[in-house]
């Protein structure tokens, strides 16, 4: 030991990085390691970018936002407002609303960072939703990653409830009024609601706790949450390995891709500069959330044809389209009206969210390991299930701008509002067949996607025509493109019959 | 061959010249040319980015070169790992997860013989610790939930309106009999509170003149609408929305939030969207002078349900 630590440094080969490196192997012991990382081979293929984009727009969120609490006061206190933006000037105006305002015209580059921030978190919402969409329909999901989905569905609910509160800390007139309905929908729990709304809000709505209590969740609690399930998803991801699609030399057994040094590095580098610089360019040239024109929060004041971000939407719509059903007979009121679209069917969904990987397991009976991912048409259930689910919440995301489209369109409210009822339940109906359809007779094609073979036509001498198929092309030989065998859903026995022997992947667990 | 069907190899201890370590680009050099104008590009709109700040221009400059200048050394950062980087495909071989029989045994007998040696011998002092532990979290958890505010007791039954309460707009002038045309409607508050959350948030109240005479609601609210004025809680049963939307001639109040419509000339009975119940309506006086008063509070809680409710 100690000869080691004597003995002259030879000259290393590498140079000075070379001994440098072997300073930090001495202390750290991470040649090994760090060799293995710098051949981390990752798969290639555009979908596994759009978890990329959560992960850059969520950086992108956090260097924006610690900029914005550099100069935002999370005050309800009133103030008298002296800037630049004359509708306002001589007003009583929430501190918050003030620095807000102020952040946007007398910060120098406040406004671009706001609107960054903003639409950053538009963006990060929007991919993990597709993100999920890619892992859900490719049965990214299955053991041995099942946790990591889990995960995933957190950050969603979390990221969710992280773009509502930051929407809120302006304090203008909008977010005040989803504040007031967020107190609304609180209040609607049966027993516990009234006590919780109290404590969250430190008294009666509006109260002066709300701003403050907002902010600290809004940039402490959560985003430390977030950070550390982002590097749980991170590391569960380095640990198992990224799944690939089936293709030429690639099986449960192996990666095929690009190595992470250099050429995962640079293009995932570059790809955070595009992520960044495009937010940076949509806070240039795309308003959004111009808190001056709403003016500042007041209770008894409210705004027209306003919907919330998009995330938001489809519990807006299912308020909207909920008729009116309260209980109330038995000295106590449950606003069902309010109660079912925003807590119970929510809280259903993501239980579904969640539940789903040991659902399939119980369906399918498939305990195997898999890293080769689906095509969607090879599971025609799971992917007719969350077709079903998708258009469900878009027919509800539509419904959150009933008024709009009644306006657009000229036609009465009534009629859209029916049109909305009736249209969430026929749409489900229909998609789910039809999706069923469409991925049943995609599996029929034995090859698709495979070049045609020729067919030689030769005359013999006694005069017969023969036609004899050509051989299969080379490229074409090998089998990881066939549709295999699959485990369904408890599947009548004809749906598998016509698919060929598996030739790779997934196997049916035997039994 | 095309890159897809070229067999992937390990990267490490390939020859330099082996195919998999060659670019994917068919002419590097003309490749390299386009990275390096996009870096240029890049280079320049950062530096852009820096005057525009220094020079305060308008903030979509701002964001324009920041924009700009970071999208092109990004896409000149991909070209330059997909085309002039080793083009593959490479492969590595995934390690099974699982451990062998052997270590998972160990692992599960470390757990459940060490734990079984510790607890199963010693169960009275475990539960009396799980015992203290657990009246801990119990007992720290009120303190911490309780002094986050108030309990609600009756705070969501009651308004600020109450006998001889005068209306007032959001000035603090008071409403006279003759103010207020026929079909106009106004946002009265109890004076004095015209400015505050409470009576912002809570008894904001709209006012509409619907007649020239005396204006029954409904059966019961016989003296509740002198001179034609009548009084209904601002709040949406629905969600607490201030009912902002007034439709003149259909007589109808409508909540911008969810559009649920009040005939207010019907005791405010909900006629559409999602409100499960009419708007609460304040019984209204005219006092010598011919200012408006109300009678009482409300005669139910206002806005959306909550539990306690209870008519």
């Amino acid at each position: 030991m100690s000869d080691k630590k004597t003995k002259a440094a030879p000259t290393n080969p590498y140079g000075k990085i070379g001994a440098a490196l072997n300073e930090l192997d001495d202390r750290l012991g991470v040649a090994k390691g760090g060799r293995t990382l710098l051949d981390k081979v990752f798969p290639d293929h555009w979908s596994f970018m759009l978890g990329e984009i959560a992960l850059y727009s969520f950086i992108v969120l956090l260097v924006t936002g610690i900029f914005l609490t550099l100069y935002y006061v999370p005050s309800s206190a009133l103030v008298t407002y002296h800037g630049p933006y004359l509708p306002l000037v001589g007003q009583k105006i929430s501190e918050a609303y003030n620095s807000s305002v102020n952040l946007s015209f007398t910060v120098r580059g406040g406004l671009l960072m706001r609107q960054m921030h903003h639409w950053a978190c538009d963006i990060f919402v929007g991919s993990i939703l597709v993100h999920m969409a890619r892992v859900f329909f490719t049965g990214a999901f299955r053991k041995p990653r099942e946790l990591n989905w889990t995960i995933g569905t957190t950050l969603l609910v979390l990221s969710i409830a992280e773009g509502f509160l930051g929407y809120s800390l302006p304090d203008d007139l909008v977010s005040g009024t989803g504040i007031r309905i967020a107190d609304s929908i609180i209040l609607s729990i049966p027993v516990v609601g009234t006590y919780i709304s109290f404590f969250l809000f430190g008294g009666n709505f509006p109260g002066t706790a709300v701003i403050p209590r907002f902010f600290i969740i809004h940039v402490l609690l959560i985003p430390l949450i977030l950070l550390g399930l982002v590097g749980a998803h991170l590391f569960l991801l380095v640990r198992q390995k990224h799944t690939q699609f089936p293709g030429k030399g690639r099986t449960e057994k192996n990666v095929v891709g690009t190595p992470m040094y250099p050429v995962f590095m640079a293009k995932t580098t570059g790809f955070l500069l595009v992520v960044g610089g495009a937010i940076a360019l949509l806070g240039a040239f795309a308003q959004i959330n111009p808190i001056w024109q709403f003016g500042f929060y007041d209770a008894a004041r409210i705004s027209y044809a306003v919907q919330p971000d998009f995330y938001m939407g489809f519990l807006d719509g299912a308020l909207r389209i909920m008729p009116a059903w309260e209980f109330a007979n038995f000295g106590h009121t449950i606003a069902l009206e309010v109660f079912l679209p925003s807590v119970v069917f929510p809280g259903i969904l993501f239980t579904l969210v969640y539940a789903w990987p040991a659902i399939e397991r119980k369906f399918t009976g498939d305990n195997e390991l898999h890293n080769l991912l689906d095509r969607p048409s090879q599971r025609p259930k799971r992917t007719a299930a969350g077709v079903t689910v998708l258009s469900f919440l878009s027919i509800l995301f539509i419904a959150s701008s009933t008024d709009v489209v009644a306006n657009y369109f000229r036609v009465s409210l009534n009629t859209v509002l029916w049109e909305m009822r009736i249209l969430t339940v026929l749409v489900p109906l229909i998609t789910y067949p039809v999706t069923l359809k469409i991925c049943r007779e995609m599996m029929g094609f034995q090859g698709a996607g495979k070049r045609k073979t020729t067919n030689v036509v030769t005359r013999t001498t006694e005069g017969e025509y023969v036609a004899v198929a050509a051989p299969v092309y080379v490229d074409d030989a090998h089998h990881e493109l066939d549709a295999i065998r699959v485990p369904t859903f408890l599947a009548p026995e004809e749906e598998t019959a016509n698919a060929v022997e598996p030739t790779s992947g997934v196997r049916r667990a035997e039994r | 061959m095309s890159d897809a069907n070229r067999t992937p190899v390990a990267i490490s201890g390939l020859s330099p010249d082996d195919p998999h370590l060659q670019p994917a680009a068919r002419r590097p050099e003309l490749v390299e040319r386009v990275i390096a104008v996009l870096f240029v590009f890049g280079i320049v709109l950062c530096l852009g980015f820096g005057v525009a700040y220094w020079q305060n221009w308008a903030p979509w400059t701002l964001g324009a070169t920041m924009g700009g200048g970071l999208s092109l050394l990004g896409i000149g950062l991909i070209a330059w790992g997909k085309y002039l980087m080793p083009r593959g495909p490479f492969v590595e071989e995934r390690h099974e997860l699982a451990n062998s029989d052997a270590d998972r045994d160990a692992f599960a007998a470390a757990i459940v013989e060490r734990g079984g040696a510790v607890v199963k011998r010693r169960k009275f002092l475990g539960g009396l610790l799980g015992t203290g532990l657990g009246i801990f979290g119990v007992v720290a958890a009120f303190p911490l939930i309780r002094s986050l505010g108030p309990l609600p007791k009756g705070t969501l039954f009651h308004t600020d309106w109450s006998k001889g309460t005068y209306l007032v707009d959001i000035t603090g002038r008071r409403v006279h009999v003759s103010d207020m045309t026929l079909g106009s409607i106004v946002t009265v508050f109890p004076e004095g509170l015209q400015d505050s959350d409470n009576g912002q948030a809570v008894d904001q109240t709209v006012l509409i003149r619907l007649s020239n005479q005396d204006f029954t609601t409904m059966k019961g609210r016989e003296s509740w609408g002198p001179s034609g004025y009548v009084a209904y809680s601002k709040l949406c049963t629905h969600l607490g929305c201030p009912v902002g939307l007034y439709e003149q001639e259909l007589e109808l109040l409508v909540c911008p939030c969810h559009q649920s419509m009040f005939n207010v000339a019907n005791g405010a009975m909900p006629t559409f969207g999602p409100a499960p119940r009419p708007l609460p309506q304040l019984p209204l006086m005219v006092d010598a002078a011919g200012y408006l008063q109300s009678q009482s509070d409300f005669k139910e809680p206002v806005g959306p349900g909550f539990w306690e409710r209870n008519s």
